[in-house]
């Protein structure tokens, strides 16, 4: 795990970061590709979140397509039937699903490691069957329409989502470097000690819980209003397997990390389409792989790798 | 400044520790010795929320504290180090110091993340404190470092500046000379010295005689749970008990 | 009692003995390494689908069994020797993801090994239900019943009565003593893993008769199986067979009085609430933090 969280290195990071989505359009030959940055960029949302709960703070939810889907199915729900506009139906889905993350999270947070995983892992698969079933306000399986968004188009979508994932990762970032950051680090590193310099365990891994669900409700709206119809599948294991797998691939307390995490892994199934039978052995494959022989992650592992490389006599 | 009356606390059949009430006066340095599994450790982590008290009750300057959790006996002023290192190894070790002063840091979460200049200005401050802290334990030099590379006795050391960082009035150190040479062990007694001159309060857990005699103004013995002496340190190795059950063979 | 609420005990009672086994997996694995199996589910999996494609191939139905059941506890071992055993005493979330990365690598290859359709598997003793006091009962649900409990019996047996089986409760009791004392730690997890690939594929097989098996079915059924564990108390073989025939009574009663739709909902119900309101389990223990 990279030792200092230099302001600078982020800091370059970023940039680095904002230059690519600045030029990235003019790599792109066509709606398709944007298509896929798009969602790049939506999955990338909700990694970052998801790292600030897993990479930082030390917990891990296996459920968190969950909030996903119900950011999504909430503003599709208040748009489509009944009416709101989508500029009210999204924040107002996202403090949702905020809030219910606030109540579920008080109890579940008190659970560690395994028995966590498990709590996180039911709580998704209630609300990914709850979706599917109650057909009447949510079209069950097969789905439901949902208004869009005043901008429509690709190019707009593609602007809104980089804007987006932009200010989340700079927010993520400054609160990595700052007394908060170090109290949710400082629980993963050893609850214990955190207690005894008094900081309260409880509150800040709900707040890091409560924050993560936020924002995979908001990339959930956004991602409703994007596609136009969404299923119940956004809420499924699998997604949430995926979310982190993007992260613990990406590198755990790795912001940048995560980014790259979801985009590599969201651009490679696509890139193995070919093998449409192959895609599940694909995946599984690599998440075994990667946490075999890379277990904390592509970018800590070339950070590592970079190091030793310039710490060699010449 | 500290009371304990009447503490116990079992662990299945073990009765870690049983009836030990004792008194901490402000601005001394107290030890507690006793064999191994006599129950110091309990003790402490009674002293500091870690453990609940079955019976019995702690008060810090008259308010009542069994029972809470760990961070309320942290905000009301106990700090403390542990035995087997509960070092952030996720962090420097200027972070791990920067994240002791947490109760001095106030940040709310959306401050956090919008990192105002006020925050920018604050964080220069705290990271200038803990430099100082650092300094003031002998680890200058090992401010920016990966805290995985830092040796046992550099780790040891960076618990007790993180724990200052919390600007506790009463620090629990427990076994801070564990496992280090006689030149390190100088280095810590110079350290709680210096530390009870500030005017903190210290309750010291030690095995190595040598430095409990030296630093201690009074010295409380456990033996089994229970407490076996109390008093200055002449007078409890001299008491007959303490020599029979602890100190007569390593005495000689 | 009246013949409706019979119906769902049976019922009931039967996919409690396959939770039963699947629980019995877990527990297993659990204590001999610390690992939750995500991969339990999967091992059901290719106990019926195998022996669905032997049979299919001409194989009779005994030695169908027999092999599917040899190739899951093949798999098994597979899974410890490349997955478990390199990543030995890395972090939790890193565990879950090579077990997890291992149910969805299994049934991407059953998927394409064998196919996606449904596969009835013949009943070994014939159809024709039997009546019980005005509720039916298939010859199927008795072989579930009387396998699970013969199995149990025998487990029981390994576990207090064999060196093996004894070495391997040593292990779960303390790692650390146990190869102080000369215990293969690496042998218990392989035997670990292969006997609860074994249990799983045994539940597989008994169970595709009446629900039939495809290349999913592992999914839920080993949440279910885990769920159930932990119902019990993960580590407590008793209980993880309490938990399991507790948690199909539930979802049948649950299904059959409430709400049908939800039937999949009430396992992860039981879990939610064992989790955080039975620290221990029913009958099991949980490890505590010690400073």
């Amino acid at each position: 795990m990279s030792a200092a969280a230099q302001p600078s290195a982020s800091r370059r990071g970023f940039l680095a970061l904002a230059l690519i989505v600045a030029l990235l359009p003019l790599a792109l030959p066509n709606n398709y590709t944007y298509e896929i940055a798009i969602v790049v960029g939506l999955n990338a949302i909700v990694c970052v979140g998801l790292n600030l709960l897993i990479g930082y703070a030390g917990q891990i939810s296996l459920g968190h397509a969950g909030f996903f889907g119900l950011g999504a199915y909430g503003t599709a729900i208040l748009a489509a039937r009944y009416g709101w506009p989508p500029a009210l139906s999204l924040p107002v889905s996202v403090l949702a699903v905020a809030a219910l993350a606030w109540l579920v999270g008080r109890p579940v947070l008190r659970l560690k490691g395994h028995y966590l995983a498990m709590a996180t892992l039911g709580l998704g698969i209630i609300v990914s069957v709850v979706l599917a079933t109650e057909d009447r306000i949510t079209g069950g399986p097969d789905g439901m329409a949902v208004p869009p968004l005043w901008v429509t188009g690709e190019k707009s979508w593609y602007w809104i989502v980089a804007g987006t994932l932009l200010a989340v990762v700079w927010l993520a970032q400054n609160l990595i470097d700052s007394p908060r950051g170090r109290a949710w680090r400082a629980l993963h590193g050893a609850e214990i000690a955190a207690g005894a310099v008094g900081i309260d365990a409880a509150r800040h891994k709900l707040a890091a819980f409560v924050l993560s669900a936020a924002l995979a409700a908001l990339a959930g709206a956004l991602s409703a209003h994007y596609a136009g119809f969404i299923t119940p599948s956004r809420a499924s294991f699998l997604h949430s397997i995926e979310l982190v797998t993007m992260v613990v691939f990406g590198g755990m307390a790795s912001t940048l990390g995560a980014v790259l995490g979801a985009a590599v892994l969201t651009t490679l199934p696509q890139l193995l389409a070919v093998f449409k039978d192959y895609e599940l052995v694909a995946l599984g494959a690599l998440m075994m792989l990667t946490m075999i022989f890379m277990p904390r992650g592509l970018v800590p592992t070339l950070e590592k790798a970079l190091d030793a490389a310039r710490r060699k006599p010449r | 400044m500290l009371r304990a009356e009447n503490l116990a606390k079992r662990f299945g059949g073990v009765r870690a520790v049983q009836d030990v009430s004792f008194e901490v006066a402000a601005g001394t340095v107290h030890s507690i010795i006793g064999p191994n599994g006599a129950g110091k450790t309990t003790l402490l982590n009674l002293l500091s929320g870690i453990e609940q008290p079955d019976l019995g009750q702690i008060f810090f300057d008259a308010r009542a504290l069994a029972g809470k959790p760990p961070h309320l006996f942290a905000a009301a002023g106990i700090g403390r180090t542990f035995q087997n290192l509960q070092i952030f190894f996720n962090m420097s070790a200027a972070e791990n110091v920067m994240a002791g002063g947490w109760l001095h840091q106030a940040c709310g979460l959306a401050a956090a993340m919008l990192r105002p200049p006020r925050l920018a200005r604050a964080e220069q401050r705290v990271r200038e404190e803990a430099r100082g802290l650092l300094e003031l334990v002998g680890l200058g030099r090992w401010a920016d470092a990966p805290t995985e590379a830092m040796p046992y006795g550099a780790l040891k050391r960076l618990e007790i500046a993180r724990a200052l960082a919390a600007r506790p009035r009463l620090l629990l150190l427990d076994e801070p000379a564990a496992g280090l040479n006689p030149s390190e062990t100088r280095e810590i007694d110079e350290l709680i010295r210096s530390i009870a001159e500030r005017g903190i309060t210290v309750v010291l857990v030690e095995h190595n005689m040598k430095l409990v005699m030296e630093v201690s103004q009074r010295v409380l013995v456990l033996h089994e749970g229970r407490k076996l002496a109390e008093g200055d340190p002449r007078e409890v190795s001299e008491h007959p008990a303490v020599v029979e059950a602890y100190l007569g063979t390593e005495h000689a | 009692m009246s013949a409706q609420l019979l119906q769902f005990l049976l019922s009931g009672l039967t996919v409690g003995a396959i939770y039963a086994l699947v629980a019995l997996g877990f527990a297993i694995i659990y204590n001999a390494s610390n690992v939750i199996n995500f991969a339990q589910g999967e091992f059901v999996m290719i106990g019926g689908m195998a022996a669905a494609a032997f049979i299919d191939s001409g194989l009779p139905l005994p030695l169908s069994v027999l092999f599917s059941v040899t190739l899951a506890t093949l798999v098994g071992l597979l899974l410890e020797k490349l997955a478990v055993e390199p990543a030995r005493g890395a972090p939790v979330v890193t565990l879950i993801i090579i077990t997890i990365g291992a149910s969805i690598l299994l049934r991407g290859l059953a998927a394409l090994v064998w196919d996606k359709k449904i596969h009835p598997l013949p009943a070994f003793s014939g159809e024709a239900p039997i009546a019980v006091g005005g509720a039916t009962l298939l010859p199927q649900a008795l072989w579930v019943l009387g396998t699970t409990l013969a199995t149990v019996a025998a487990l029981w047996w390994f576990f207090n009565r064999t060196l093996t089986g004894k070495a391997m409760l040593a292990v779960s009791h303390n790692r650390l003593a146990a190869q102080l004392m000369g215990i293969s730690v690496s042998r218990v997890l392989a035997v670990s893993f292969g006997l609860s690939a074994a249990l799983g594929a045994l539940a597989g097989v008994l169970i595709a008769p009446i629900s039939f098996t495809a290349w999913d079915v592992g999914v839920m059924l080993g949440l279910k199986g885990f769920a159930a564990a932990m119902l019990g108390g993960i580590g407590s073989g008793p209980g993880a067979v309490a938990g399991g025939l507790a948690l199909g009574l539930i979802e049948a009663l649950g299904a059959g009085y409430l709400s049908s739709a939800y039937k999949d909902v009430f396992a992860f119900i039981v879990l939610l609430a064992a989790l955080v309101f039975l620290p221990n389990g029913l009958v099991g223990r949980r490890a505590a933090e010690r400073v």
